[in-house]
């Protein structure tokens, strides 16, 4: 996130696309209701009519995958009324000219139709975000997880640079990352192309400098593989030895009969984890870990702020700290790693190293964390980014881009569009809320589906029903509910005999490898 | 603009225009006590206890919910406001079963508290008959009508804080309760189970299920921490007691989430404390998995990593960190792919 969660209660303006905060992100959304019910404006930008839609001032229910379509036809009618912030594009941003050459080719009739809504409705989002300024654009993975993920993620930024909304409080672009770590795994260089705190393996300078505090030589230049790609490795013999620390792959990846085939393909599989899992199940050796508040340490929320995390009791029977695995694998090849603590860790490597956390210490983060940039020990850190305008290369970059549908689209065979995504009560795999009661509150998967198409299949509520694609099928409960259009069925991956993952396909954006889980194409049968 | 001034218990004070009389009072550190009030919430005088006494009105004025005015002179602890309170006090301890025995609130509840130091130890009114059964279905929060004072911060937490929208009044008089939707159980209504109304509540009314009869706060240590799901990050107290979480609950004015949570944050805790966790390495011999020490485990596969960098080269290693893990865990992960097996083949879910 550019900006912080503190900053939603006194914003004026949400525009929120692809985001189901009150579910994926609930104490988030709180905030976001909150400005809402103070007189705050809300422009909510899905598929489904989600539970943000009852605080909406406008929903724009757009196709899946429409996104990049929609939101040039928004900055086509920006340029074209001049409501955009010219002072802004002009003083901050770069590429303009090639932004409204492109948009042009949007006028909101055209992308009206490819989105499914009216050109009014397009009209109307423009002139209401020019008005009311600045807004705080949220998004999640409804925007990135498209084969067109990152020209999605880049016509948000255009859309807030055009309007000037960047560099200032209340305003930015800000995705809710999904994971309590993901953000932090990501700063701390579990990235193919990258050392602790962004800094490029390919670059000669970065090398020389973890090398020298690594005391390595050779530090591989090349940036390695990203997770799709080591799959396919598994199986095509790329890969031989493979390591995977707490994460349900067999369950998380789209397509799980293929997911499944490489990872029995492995030669050898290495599982670090602190249940047995669907994944651990190929797995030739598990090291049993300690869990969360079974070791100090710290995690980094979608706002950058790294908090601690504290331990309250020892991990059970023989299961050990992570970093001393990792530590005593690095013993075992004859280098001798000085830390001997997730603090020492911290503060005498993360911070040392990476320029944007170097004033960030146990010390000063026993209460409320900080917000990196922190780069020295006075710094207050950074509630936003870009401040004044400012980017960190420069001026802002406008990225041109043009729609591409989903790879997948319905068709005779498979008439309907599935998407996917996260409920309220369980947690990714349920390896954790499987464990907490939280079977209660949501004991099974359900094919979330419109009484327009159950109607038209002759499909009951509640009754158990087969969603087939060209991948698998899953017998699951049919749910009838007016969050979805008709021509969808909506799925989530929480429990494995009704997973969605038999069923998504796993094609990826080719910059990011992130998988389109969010369209596939489908049918539904009666059993 | 003028500096509005007021008289606190004798003393002029400044205030500033829109403050309550209690937020004037607490302003000074002038301890006025409140059972209704709920900090960033619609003040709702309901309870009564905030009274205190303005020179010339005629009655009482409950102060959470009375804005202070230039030039009034207020006593925040008179006898006649003392007086009143002890009522109250003797009132609200006569409409239910103010049982503290085994009450999970005990040595917290603010009732508890308020009956103490206001010595209120005989009530002269008969105890209310209880009309509605406790509700105790779900496994997550005990609904206790018995002990439910009307309040009505629960109700200010849902509407207000979380906007879930799940519960207010219903009913009238001797009947009256607090509802979730037409009087329905949490599990039919539109509860969402954030469980903020039970964080609130000043009494035993509202409990967490699964921390009944396991320790009260005199016996629970508080260890801050940061909530393990979604990327949110909210801080978290913990309740411990002899190294076991009981209870979860959010840290008051922490960022990001100013003490709320979602009913994973606070209910999803105990998966720790499953038997099916992974408590041994674990080799696999002959197809099947058995028990190893760490000594053969960790020789094992750093042989198989040697072995296998030495025959295919470094980039025929690959290995995945854990987003759910933390940063120290996963800075060692890319370490040991990058300055010990010499790739970078080190990945982890950012993209999905």
């Amino acid at each position: 996130m550019t900006n912080s969660f503190g900053e939603f209660s006194k914003a004026r303006m949400f525009f929120v696309i692809g985001s189901n905060m009150t579910e994926a992100h609930p104490v988030a959304a709180t905030f976001l209701k909150n400005a809402v019910m103070n007189g705050a404006k809300l422009i909510l930008v899905d598929p489904r009519r989600q539970p943000l839609a009852d605080f909406a001032d406008i929903h724009v229910q757009i196709k899946v995958g429409s996104d990049i379509a929609f939101l040039n036809g928004v900055m086509n009618v920006l340029i074209n009324e001049d409501l955009y912030d010219k002072k802004f594009v002009e003083n901050c941003t770069e590429g303009f000219e090639e932004l409204k050459l492109k948009v042009m080719d949007y006028p909101p009739e055209k992308a009206a139709e490819i989105a499914g809504v009216s050109a009014d409705v397009i009209r109307d989002v423009a002139r209401t975000m020019a008005e009311t300024r600045p807004s705080m654009l949220c998004y999640t993975l409804g925007i990135t997880e498209h084969t067109c993920g990152k020209n999605n993620v880049m016509s948000t930024a255009n859309l807030q640079m055009l309007l000037g909304n960047m560099g200032v409080e209340c305003g930015g672009v800000n995705p809710l990352r999904g994971q309590n770590n993901v953000q932090g795994a990501c700063d701390m260089a579990a990235l193919p192309n990258v050392f602790p705190g962004y800094q490029k393996v390919d670059n000669p300078d970065a090398r020389a400098k973890f090398e020298k505090a690594w005391g390595v030589e050779n530090l591989p230049a090349k940036p390695g593989l990203m997770i799709p790609q080591m799959m396919e490795g598994l199986v095509d013999g790329k890969v031989k030895a493979f390591w995977i620390f707490g994460e349900n792959l067999a369950n998380s990846e789209p397509d799980i009969a293929k997911v499944e085939h490489e990872l029995a393909s492995a030669e050898f599989l290495v599982c670090q984890d602190i249940f047995p899992t669907e994944t651990t199940r190929f797995a030739d050796v598990i090291f049993p870990s300690a869990g969360w508040s079974e070791d100090d340490g710290t995690f980094t929320n979608s706002e950058r702020r790294i908090s601690r995390v504290r331990k309250v009791s020892e991990p059970p029977g023989d299961a050990r700290p992570n970093w001393w695995i990792f530590k005593e694998i690095a013993r075992r090849f004859g280098h001798d790693w000085k830390s001997n603590s997730a603090q020492e860790i911290w503060d005498n490597e993360v911070s040392v190293l990476a320029p944007s956390m170097a004033g960030v210490k146990y010390a000063r983060i026993e209460a409320d964390g900080l917000q990196w940039p922190v780069p020295d020990d006075a710094h207050p850190g950074t509630c936003f980014l870009h401040r004044e305008g400012k980017f960190t290369c420069g001026l802002g970059k406008f990225n041109a881009v043009d729609w591409t549908p989903p790879a997948e689209v319905p068709d005779e065979e498979y008439p309907l569009v599935l998407s996917t995504g996260r409920r309220l009560y369980h947690y990714h795999t349920r390896t954790q809320t499987s464990r907490t009661g939280l079977d209660y509150l949501l004991p099974e998967e359900t094919a979330d589906m419109s009484a327009a198409d159950a109607d038209a299949l002759g499909i009951h509520h509640g009754e158990m029903i087969m969603v087939k694609s060209r991948r698998g099928e899953v017998k699951v409960r049919a749910n009838i509910t007016h969050q979805v259009p008709p021509g969808m069925v909506w799925m989530a991956f929480h429990f494995r005999d009704a997973c969605a993952n038999w069923l998504t396909n796993p094609v990826f954006d080719p910059a990011t490898l992130t998988a389109e889980y969010k369209a596939c194409a489908v049918r539904v049968d009666k059993i | 603009m003028d500096k509005k001034t007021l008289t606190l218990n004798g003393k002029t004070v400044e205030f500033q225009a829109g403050q309550t009389i209690l937020e004037v009072a607490r302003s000074y550190e002038v301890f006025i006590p409140a059972l209704c009030y709920l900090d960033g919430c619609t003040a709702t005088g309901a309870c009564r206890i905030c009274v205190v006494e303005v020179k010339g009105a005629r009655s009482l004025i409950a102060s959470c919910s009375t804005p202070a005015e230039n030039g009034m002179d207020i006593c925040t602890d008179s006898d006649r406001v003392r007086k009143s309170r002890r009522l109250t006090i003797e009132l609200l301890l006569a409409s239910g079963e103010h049982n503290c025995i085994t009450c999970e609130k005990s040595g917290d509840c603010m009732l508890q508290n308020l009956a103490y130091s206001y010595g209120v130890d005989a009530i002269r009114f008969p105890v209310a008959p209880q009309p509605h059964p406790t509700e105790m279905m779900n496994p997550f929060i005990i609904r206790d009508f018995s002990r439910c004072i009307l309040c009505g911060r629960c109700v200010q937490a849902c509407q207000e804080v979380q906007v879930n929208r799940a519960i207010s009044y219903g009913y009238r008089g001797p009947t009256a309760k607090i509802i979730a939707g037409c009087d329905k159980t949490y599990d039919e209504s539109d509860c969402v189970f954030c469980g903020q109304c039970v964080q609130v509540c000043p009494v035993g009314a509202l409990v967490e299920k699964k921390a009944r009869f396991k320790g009260r706060a005199k016996d629970l240590d508080l260890v801050r921490t940061t909530c393990p799901y979604c990327g949110v990050g909210c801080q978290l107290w913990l309740h411990v007691k002899d190294g076991t979480i009981v209870k979860v609950t959010g840290v008051e004015d922490a960022q990001p989430n100013k003490g709320r949570l979602c009913v994973k944050g606070r209910f999803g805790y105990d998966f720790i404390y499953s038997e099916e966790r992974n408590k041994t390495p674990l080799i696999r011999e002959d197809g099947v998995l058995r028990e190893a020490s760490w000594d053969e485990a960790l020789g094992l596969v750093a042989n198989k990593f040697r072995e296998t960098i030495e025959k295919h080269g470094p980039d025929s290693v690959a290995g995945v960190s854990c987003a759910r893990s933390l940063n120290e865990d996963s800075y060692q992960m890319q370490k040991l792919f990058r300055a010990v097996f010499k790739t970078n083949n080190i990945d982890h879910c950012a993209r999905t």
